[in-house]
């Protein structure tokens, strides 16, 4: 029931948006969201038929950066284990 | 359904594998305590077997399924009332696909259907009205399950109904609420040391809906989406927070849930619906758990509309759903798992919906 994909606004009539998921696309009600603060080239989520929130594009970059930390630190224990010859955790 | 790769942007990130493998490092190394930790979202169920995150952690770090899929906690006093609506003659019965495989007492609506009832799976409740529209002679009814995230499209469909002089439309409401299973779930002293947060259910709600759980049952709540890296990373959030005896609610999934949530959905959610007492598969009757139709809409509620009387449900012999529901059990601790009950011929609810416990482990995890 739940469709999670993050889908992209690729035409707003009205209240309805055309949105697409790869090569689908789907109709969704905008009337869950301030239809001002939709545009095409947004991301939104859809459930049921109803576009319900708006992708916020820079939390996902930021929480994008917080995760390349995690990357990072691993790959210097990685780095670390491998010139010690020794397993760290 | 191909996805070509743009359109796959903020789907790929989140499942990023050395960033995957770089959390779980990082939950080994502050784990120190041993947790359970549930998820109360049908749709985490499914992304946690999926992505096979339960390999991920360290032993100390158990992950239970809680009450999450709509479907299974569904009653089948609600399959049988749907059941004898479908077979009024003047009566056309539109649902989600998930309900439609779900046993009754002694049938399901795909068995009617094939007997000849006019059931008509539909994807939204608009479409639902549409059918509507063009058979103004019969009662269309809608069946409407789900949390806070469903009941706001079955709200603007009765608002839509209301305004468009559909009389014909009726709704059979089963939506519910989740804090009251979450809060029920402790108190009833099932082992849990903290939630991972429904996150499309939040998407809806905001993160106020949770603030009595650390509150008042000291458990924290991270609310998370559905990727490997979304899910590993709300686990380490909740690891932090017990290891520092620091309980509190917080989003993990920021780039959908914000603090507030969807304030119009909320106000359509008010306009329609007013909190009444429902019964929850495992749990039973919960107080202030269901969304009822209010008197102002009652032309639209199939409750008030068309009374049926059905027999008492009669609940399917050796199914355990009900305890795995509330995180007792596991899928494979039932006797017919696999065995008699499969996707194909479920025996209980948790095994016909994609997002119930049964049915994930069956796909995932066998
Ligand atoms: S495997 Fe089937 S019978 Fe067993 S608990 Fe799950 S749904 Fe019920």
């Amino acid at each position: 029931m739940c469709l999670s994909i993050p889908a992209r606004i690729e035409k707003i009539n009205g209240e309805t948006a055309v949105c697409s998921v790869g090569k689908s696309t789907y109709e969704a009600s905008l009337q869950m969201l301030e239809i001002e603060e939709v545009k095409v080239g947004d991301y939104v989520l859809i459930h049921t038929g109803f576009a319900i929130q708006k992708l916020d594009t820079e939390e996902a970059e930021a929480s994008l950066k917080t995760f390349e930390e995690f990357k990072k630190m691993n790959d210097d224990l990685d780095l670390e284990e491998e010139q010690e010859g020794s397993r760290i955790v | 359904m191909v996805l070509n790769f743009k359109a796959m942007k903020y789907i790929d990130e989140y499942r990023n594998k050395d960033i995957v493998v770089g959390i779980a490092e990082e939950i080994k190394k502050i784990s120190t305590k041993k947790v359970k930790i549930m998820e109360v979202c049908g749709g985490h169920t499914m992304s946690i077997q999926k992505f096979g995150i339960p390999y991920l952690l360290p032993d100390t770090v158990e992950l239970i399924s809680g009450p999450g899929c709509p479907v299974c906690v569904t009653s089948r006093g609600f399959i049988d009332k749907a059941i004898a609506y479908a077979r009024m003659d003047d009566v056309i019965i539109t649902t989600y696909g998930d309900l439609i495989r779900v046993p009754g007492s002694h049938s399901t609506l795909d068995k009617e259907k094939a007997k000849g009832a006019d059931v008509r799976i539909v994807y939204s409740i608009l479409d639902a009205l549409m059918v509507a529209k063009k058979n103004r002679r019969k009662k269309v009814v809608f069946l409407g399950i789900g949390f806070e995230t469903t009941a706001p499209a079955s709200a603007a469909g009765i608002i839509k109904a209301q305004m468009a002089g559909l009389r014909n439309f009726f709704l059979f409401s089963a939506h519910k609420v989740m804090p009251p299973a979450m809060e029920t779930l402790i108190d009833e002293g099932v082992e849990i040391d903290g939630y991972i947060g429904p996150g499309h259910v939040s998407t809806i709600t905001g993160e106020g809906i949770y603030a009595d759980i650390p509150k008042i049952f000291g458990l924290g709540v991270v609310i998370s989406g559905f990727e490997p890296v979304d899910l590993m990373q709300s686990v380490l959030m909740l690891v932090k927070q017990i290891e520092n005896n620091d309980p509190k609610v917080e989003i993990q999934y920021k780039r959908v849930v914000k603090p507030e949530g969807n304030i119009k959905a909320q106000q359509m959610l008010d306009e329609v619906f007013e909190p009444g007492d429902d019964w929850w598969r495992g749990l039973g009757v919960l107080k202030n758990s269901g969304l009822k139709v209010k008197k102002a809409y009652a032309m639209h509620d199939a409750e008030v509309q068309i009374p049926v009387e059905v027999a008492p449900p009669i609940e399917p012999k050796g199914c355990i759903c009900g305890e795995i529901l509330k995180g007792l059990k596991k899928p494979k601790d039932c006797k017919l798992f696999a065995k008699v009950c499969t996707p194909s011929d479920p025996v209980g609810a948790c095994m016909v919906s994609s997002e119930g416990s049964c049915a994930a482990y069956y796909l995932y995890n066998r």
